[in-house]
């Protein structure tokens, strides 16, 4: 007999498109932001979100129904969700916002994935929620917990391991905190973020970057989802950091060990 | 290295003249976190900056009921603080953020805040964007400055984005009541105790009893170290892959820890290879720490490594790569075979 429909799991994850993580940031002169005009890929934290929710299914098969990758950005957004799809998510959601408007927020963006999730109600509706710690841009990691409060679900952040049991709807989720480790266990919906350890994403290989071509992006605007995504918090500037001064290096280990007892920073 | 800015206080002169129907001088309601009723340095460092708000500061406290009052007789003493609140309940231990979230949210409704400010730890990142999402209120993270200005009830923080390789500098204004924010506590002192105060007001919160929670806590296992903690620790001896394995890891690392008095760190290379915990982790997505001294062993310096350490006050690199990227921001390198210097350190570092 087959499962009945409620008892499937479908899992949304949303992914962000980012400036990639090894290059080099310049800020712009006029320091209203960073060049942009540099290669992006999609945000590391969310390629694990999308390599856990691939593996969930191959984990529990035909008990998970779908999953849902969805990204809130500018048309070039759209390469971060056939990444998603060339990992395995089935289907995406591309809610787009012009290329010159300014970068949504975590409140603004929670508020997109939240009227996301109610679309998906008649579609089976989403039982869990995996996405990325914070973003390698902002650096904000509120999103997942902020949709979490604004969906009055469980929340399981910093996660390193997930079991999903699918018939009792119930995760168990290993978190790294400060100081070491702590398990959950939480009733679906869920949201989860990631952590770096969770695992290792794979490579899309050819054929299934070309298969993801096939798979549907369905294309939505905020005002399709009734949310504003103006920024709040105004940003008054980006500047470069201090720059450290140019060290020296030293030829051994006595004038290396002299230059600690110099600085005074060695208990004497 | 980045303090705290004093804000500046011309413009609240003009406030006094003023009538509002709310309060416009600032009032910071401080998460206090503790582990068994000892205080969080992280946290002490939180009330640094909301200090710098000009206005008062709230903390509150909560906990299992065995823990809470030790916590509140170490926070009472603290300077800065002009209130404190403290709820218990075996529900909030540990606590977790939709049992807590009820709590903060009832705290913050019908009250004069106008912040809400903690530690970047763990735990606060979890729970306080929660709060804020049932507040509708922005949240900005991991902040280095604070500078507030009561009259036109807009605050000024700086951050950093991009793993530390730009500095934003941004204004909540007016139009965001409500403002919650979380503090990188390598930019603020940490705030003192001091015994002659005491007169806290002290006030307790009954629990919210929060229904069929959806969550529920089943272990903790955290790792035990006769160490400095990592967050706080004033010297850091960090090791990357070049270190081999846990065995060589620790073999060599832990005797300069113990001459120096050292906490240890790692690279994330050296926890990927499980060389070292999770825990010990230093950079973008570890800890950010900022030692007076920080010594880095067998690391190359990738950018998210460099984004957790560099506001070091000394940085002093070994590596057998004499154009390692962590040469750039070290203060004093080394070329050499870290198995034969680091020994050869330990010996010289004894005399």
């Amino acid at each position: 007999m087959r499962p009945s429909p409620a008892r499937l799991l479908n899992i949304l994850v949303p992914v962000k498109r980012c400036v990639d993580y090894a290059m080099k940031i310049r800020v712009n002169p006029q320091q209203t932001g960073v060049d942009t005009n540099v290669k992006h890929s999609m945000n590391p934290f969310d390629e694990i979100a999308v390599e856990e929710a691939v593996r969930i299914r191959e984990r529990l098969g035909d008990k998970v129904k779908s999953i849902k990758a969805v990204t809130i950005g500018p048309s070039k957004s759209a390469e971060t969700l056939r990444t998603a799809l060339a990992i395995g998510a089935d289907a995406a959601i591309h809610v787009e916002i012009p290329d010159s408007a300014p970068s949504p927020e975590p409140l603004g963006v929670a508020k997109a994935i939240r009227a996301v999730i109610e679309r998906q109600k008649e579609q089976g509706g989403v039982d869990l929620v995996i996405m990325g710690k914070q973003a390698i841009d902002d650096d904000a990691g509120q999103t997942g917990q902020i949709l979490a409060g604004l969906m009055d679900w469980s929340q399981a952040t910093f996660a390193s391991k997930i079991v999903v049991d699918a018939e009792k709807k119930e995760a168990n989720v290993t978190r790294e905190i400060d100081g070491g480790l702590e398990e959950l266990k939480c009733r679906l919906p869920l949201v989860v973020t990631t952590d770096l350890r969770l695992n290792e994403p794979r490579y899309a290989t050819l054929p299934s970057i070309m298969k993801a071509k096939k798979k549907p992006i369905e294309k939505l605007t905020p005002a399709d989802l009734g949310v504003d995504l103006t920024p709040r918090i105004e940003t008054i500037k980006v500047t470069e950091p201090p720059k450290r001064v140019g060290g020296t290096k030293v030829a051994n280990v006595d004038e290396l060990v002299a230059k600690l007892k110099e600085a005074g920073v060695v208990p004497t | 290295m980045l303090r705290c800015r004093l804000l500046q206080r011309t413009s609240q002169l003009r406030v006094a003249t003023r009538s509002y129907a709310t309060s416009a001088s600032a009032h910071a309601l401080l998460f206090i976190e503790h582990k068994d009723g000892v205080l969080d340095s992280g946290s002490l460092s939180a009330l640094t900056a909301a200090q710098a708000l000009g206005g008062e500061v709230t903390g509150v406290i909560v906990g299992a009921p065995e823990d809470v009052g030790k916590a509140v007789e170490n926070a009472r003493k603290l300077k800065g603080l002009t209130k404190l609140l403290h709820s218990s309940s075996k529900s909030y231990s540990p606590p977790l953020p939709e049992t807590v979230t009820p709590l903060l949210q009832q705290i913050l409704s019908n009250t004069p805040y106008t912040h809400v400010v903690s530690a970047h730890s763990s735990l606060a990142k979890s729970i306080l964007p929660r709060v804020a999402a049932k507040l509708d209120a922005a949240a900005i993270s991991d902040v280095t400055s604070v500078a507030h200005d009561a009259s036109e009830n807009a605050t000024t923080f700086t951050r950093p984005i991009y793993a530390g390789n730009a500095i934003a500098t941004v204004r909540a204004p007016s139009s965001v009541p409500l403002k919650f924010f979380t503090v990188r506590t390598t930019a603020f002192d940490a705030a003192k105790a001091d015994e002659s105060s005491g007169d806290v007001l002290v006030e307790e919160v009954a629990a919210v009893d929060v229904p069929d929670v959806p969550t529920s806590h089943v272990s903790t296992s955290l790792t035990k170290s006769d160490r400095p903690e990592l967050g706080s620790a004033s010297r850091i001896v960090s090791g990357g892959r070049a270190l081999k394995s846990a065995e060589t890891f620790n073999a060599t690392l832990e005797p300069l820890a113990d001459v120096l008095g050292a906490a240890i760190g790692a690279s994330r290379a050296a926890v990927d290879s499980g060389y070292a915990d999770n825990s010990l982790q230093v950079g973008q997505t570890g800890k950010v720490v900022a030692p007076e001294l920080y010594i880095a062993l067998g690391i190359s310096g990738a950018i998210q490594h460099l984004a957790g350490m560099k506001d070091s006050k000394m940085i002093v690199a070994v590596n057998k790569d004499a154009d390692a990227p962590i040469f750039q921001v070290a203060d004093v390198g080394l070329v050499a075979d870290l198995f034969e210097a680091v020994p050869e350190m330990v010996e010289k570092l004894k005399k």
